[in-house]
């Protein structure tokens, strides 16, 4: 596709007249979308305008008129995305078509808002809750249902103090416990069974032989508990034998709440909140989040904070992935001594961590418009050292006792993860889709902050097995050690910080979505502003769930043993894949 | 056998040409000791403490050398259940019936500030606001996530409360102690303790105040006072 409209003059209205009108409230873009012609305009958009990658899906309780249902498509060849909306009247029951068949991406999106907001997509393949469980009272995220814990709208909450005497969350509820139930309810009463509908989708897994004999498979549940599953991940697993015929994954085990707590916050409250998304990288999640709320500020970090930015961020792609290979060959079934060879240079790197920003692991970083703090004294050749000897020693030590490692090959090599075509259209990001050929890297496709300063190569393998998902990281291990490098010799001196700190922001109304590549994928804040204290919308698009969406479709067919691996590969991490 | 002083009790004089081969000890001491050195965790992690627990076991801070590096995935084969990170209503039925599974000794350890007490989502509609509302916790370590030094703190203040015990007091060697078990939480509405269902349905059953906003502000807003 040579000539391909820019996302800046393309006109979704004069293309679809009477079912497109742009989305002219003050501070937001797109277009508004008939809902009638939703499935219509999505696959021009994908077939005829190449927008094939679906970032995210989501939805917003615009209390009390009406609800919304954002959509953000890219090109995978690069530049700015789309963003399009249906916009329903906030009547149950509420119902949008799905796109599930444009883009098999937003199955498990839509699942969300379906269990979130209430919102019911017709010809959706497998539509149940998904974070939360099934028989859960109300959806949660709508500005009218209130948790158990409910102070009030918006923080900072009056005193827990009131004359001078303690008050603790429990006091005010009536179970005095994190509780709420219908009235009248009878807990003797219940009957539903909460697992009923899982199993329902995994039946379809049964076969007849041509006797008429029903075989039943075997369904093993890996999890919540699995040494295998990285966190309390589980996956129903149907198999015939050894093979897995079906894959339901199930998820929520950790779901903390984050947009419900995030939709509370200030806006810089919700800064250490983002820290224990993806807890390994908290210096990139709080880039993203900083991206998307200084885009709405229209503040721009000094030079000096820039590039700490991206050294921290790079630092944290490499203990990441370091991890990841270390965590691989446990999965591999090579039992934790690899592991400890890779958190060896992960101590050193959160020994940087620890003396920029005081913690090891939960760093809160950013700020609007910057970095909390400096580097102390004595750190910069820290990383610098680091930087020019011991992670390149490490790179190449993995390198010379894994990637010819005889065992490994034979069990890594022509074991498919996913091919590139399906990549996309499982909206799948991150190193997953750039070892199945897709040159796809945020730091390229959209530059944000400095990276295109910086002289280095999207890390690209073709086969899409695991192999090439092993290889990937160790060449995006390199390619951030070639950041770092640059990145330490150009540093300037400077403030690290524009204007003065501030606890409360003014950030106008609007919309906004700041995307960063993260170390497991695109991580993305959606962010919609009133111009109060708080965000009205406070969207996560985590890599880790939306990666995980295509789970079923790369096992089926492959051995058990094979999906602890990919499992391995994809590279979840459930505080942000279940938020 | 080393020469321990922790071991050896004193009182009894052991000649100086024995004392490397001879120990005179209670059997409580003896019992203690070697439970003490040798705490099998429950390889169970939750959420990002999980990660700081991880890094204890690797080799920087080295928990074997407190015989702890030992992880089982198996509940059937460990003592001390760390429960590392956020406690969701979700999860937690798992949580008991791991618990449940998990012989006698069994130690629980609340890790960080979610498993005390919620932690920073203590709000979250989906977050046990501790896990000590459903298993019994022995030792409580702070922090988001706690270092892995504070860990190990808490590691050594299990081991003085293991030191603590009688052989002959221990529920463990009562009658019927193994068949004490936690009843699993259900997952209806809302998550429901068995232990609690009368007291549920009380209070569900109870008229919404007149005046009161719809039926589910109600419960968030009425006061501790009305409920006495
Ligand atoms: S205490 Fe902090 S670090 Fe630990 S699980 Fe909770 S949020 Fe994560």
């Amino acid at each position: 596709m040579a000539t391909l409209v820019h996302t800046e003059t393309l006109d979704l209205a004069a293309r679809f007249p009477g079912a497109v009108t742009a989305d002219t409230r003050p501070g937001y873009s797109g277009w508004i979308v008939n809902k009638e012609n939703l499935v219509e305009v999505a696959t021009t958009l994908r077939d005829e305008f190449g927008f094939d990658l679906l970032s995210h899906v989501t939805g917003v309780d615009y209390f009390p008129d009406k609800m919304e249902v954002v959509y953000n498509a890219y090109r995978t060849t690069g530049g700015p995305g789309i963003f399009f909306k249906v916009q329903v009247p906030r009547v149950d029951p509420i119902e949008v078509p799905s796109v599930t068949p444009i883009w098999p991406g937003a199955e498990f999106q839509e699942r969300e808002i379906f269990d979130l907001y209430g919102i019911k997509f017709t010809n959706h393949p497998d539509l149940r809750r998904i974070l939360m469980w099934e028989g859960f009272d109300g959806h949660p995220l709508r500005k009218d249902w209130h948790e158990p814990f409910y102070e009030e709208d918006n923080k900072p909450f009056k005193s827990r103090w009131p004359d001078g005497k303690f008050l603790s969350a429990e006091d005010k509820n009536p179970y005095k416990d994190n509780l709420r139930f219908p009235q009248g309810f009878d807990p003797e009463k219940i009957t539903f069974d909460g697992e009923a509908a899982l199993y329902g989708a995994l039946a379809k897994y049964q076969t007849t032989d041509k006797n008429g004999l029903k075989t039943d498979h075997v369904i093993v549940n890996m999890g919540p508990q699995h040494p295998s599953t990285h966190g309390v991940f589980r996956a129903a697993v149907v198999l015939d034998g050894e093979t897995v015929i079906g894959l339901k994954p199930v998820m929520g085990y950790l779901h903390r709440n984050h947009e419900k707590i995030g939709e509370r916050n200030t806006f810089l409250q919700n800064m250490p909140f983002t820290d224990r998304l993806d807890y390994f990288n908290s210096m990139s999640n709080n880039w993203g989040y900083s991206l998307a709320v200084e885009k709405l500020m229209g503040v721009k970090p000094p030079e000096r904070a820039e590039y700490l930015r991206v050294i921290m961020a790079e630092l944290s792609r490499i203990q990441n992935h370091l991890i990841l290979i270390g965590m691989l060959l446990n999965d591999l079934g090579t039992f934790f001594t690899p592991a400890l060879y890779a958190f060896e240079e992960r101590e050193l790197i959160l020994d940087i961590f620890e003396a920029t920003s005081g913690t090891r692991m939960m760093c809160n970083y950013h700020r609007f418009g910057g970095v909390a703090r400096d580097l102390p004294a004595g750190v910069f050749e820290k990383i610098r050292d680091l930087v020019e000897d011991r992670i390149p020693r490490k790179a190449d030590e993995f390198d010379r006792f894994l990637t010819e490692n005889e065992v490994l090959v034979s069990r890594m090599k022509g074991v498919k993860v996913i091919n590139g075509e399906d990549a996309i259209n499982y909206s799948i990001t991150g190193p997953v889709l750039r070892a199945a050929g897709i040159p796809y890297d945020v730091r390229r496709a959209q530059p944000y902050g400095i990276y295109d300063r910086f002289d280095f190569d999207v890390a690209l393998r073709h086969n899409g097995d695991l192999y090439d998902n092993y290889l990937i990281r160790l060449d995006e291990i390199r390619q951030s050690v070639r950041i770092l490098q640059q990145a330490l010799k150009q540093m300037p001196e400077g403030p690290v910080m524009t204007g003065k700190p501030q606890y409360q922001v003014r950030v106008p109304a609007g919309e906004s979505y700041g995307r960063i590549e993260a170390p497991k994928g695109e991580l993305g804040f959606y962010i919609i502003s009133t111009g109060k204290p708080n965000p009205w919308r406070y969207h996560v698009r985590a890599p880790s769930f939306i990666n995980i969406t295509a789970l079923e479709k790369m096992c089926v067919g492959q051995k058990i043993a094979d999906f602890v691996a990919i499992l391995g590969v994809i590279d979840i991490v459930l505080g942000e894949l279940d938020r | 056998m080393t020469d321990n002083k922790e071991l050896n009790s004193p009182g009894y004089e052991i000649p100086d040409d024995l004392a490397h081969a001879v120990s005179i000890t209670t059997i409580d001491r003896l019992y203690n000791w070697g439970r003490r050195s040798s705490v099998w965790p429950l390889m169970f992690g939750l959420a990002c403490c999980a990660i700081e627990m991880i890094a204890a076991q690797a080799s920087r801070y080295d928990l074997a050398r407190f015989g702890m590096e030992v992880m089982r995935p198996s509940p059937r084969q460990s003592d001390l259940m760390i429960v590392a990170g956020t406690v969701t209503k979700k999860m937690v039925p798992s949580i008991v019936r791991l618990y449940n599974q998990m012989p006698e000794p069994k130690y629980v350890m609340a890790m960080g500030a979610c498993a005390s007490g919620g932690g920073p989502f203590k709000e979250g509609y989906n977050v046990v606001a501790g896990v000590d509302k459903f298993i019994p916790v022995d030792v409580y370590v702070p922090g988001c996530p706690p270092t892995p030094q504070a860990l190990i703190a808490g590691l050594i203040k299990l081991q003085e409360k293991i030191d603590k015990q009688s052989i002959r007091k221990v529920r463990w060697y009562r009658k019927g102690a193994d068949t004490v078990q936690i009843p699993v939480p259900v997952l209806g509405p809302d998550i429901m303790d068995p232990r609690r269902y009368d007291e549920i349905k009380r209070l569900a059953s109870r008229a919404v105040p007149a005046g009161e906003k719809p039926a589910e502000a109600v419960e968030a807003t009425s006061s501790p006072a009305e409920e006495a």
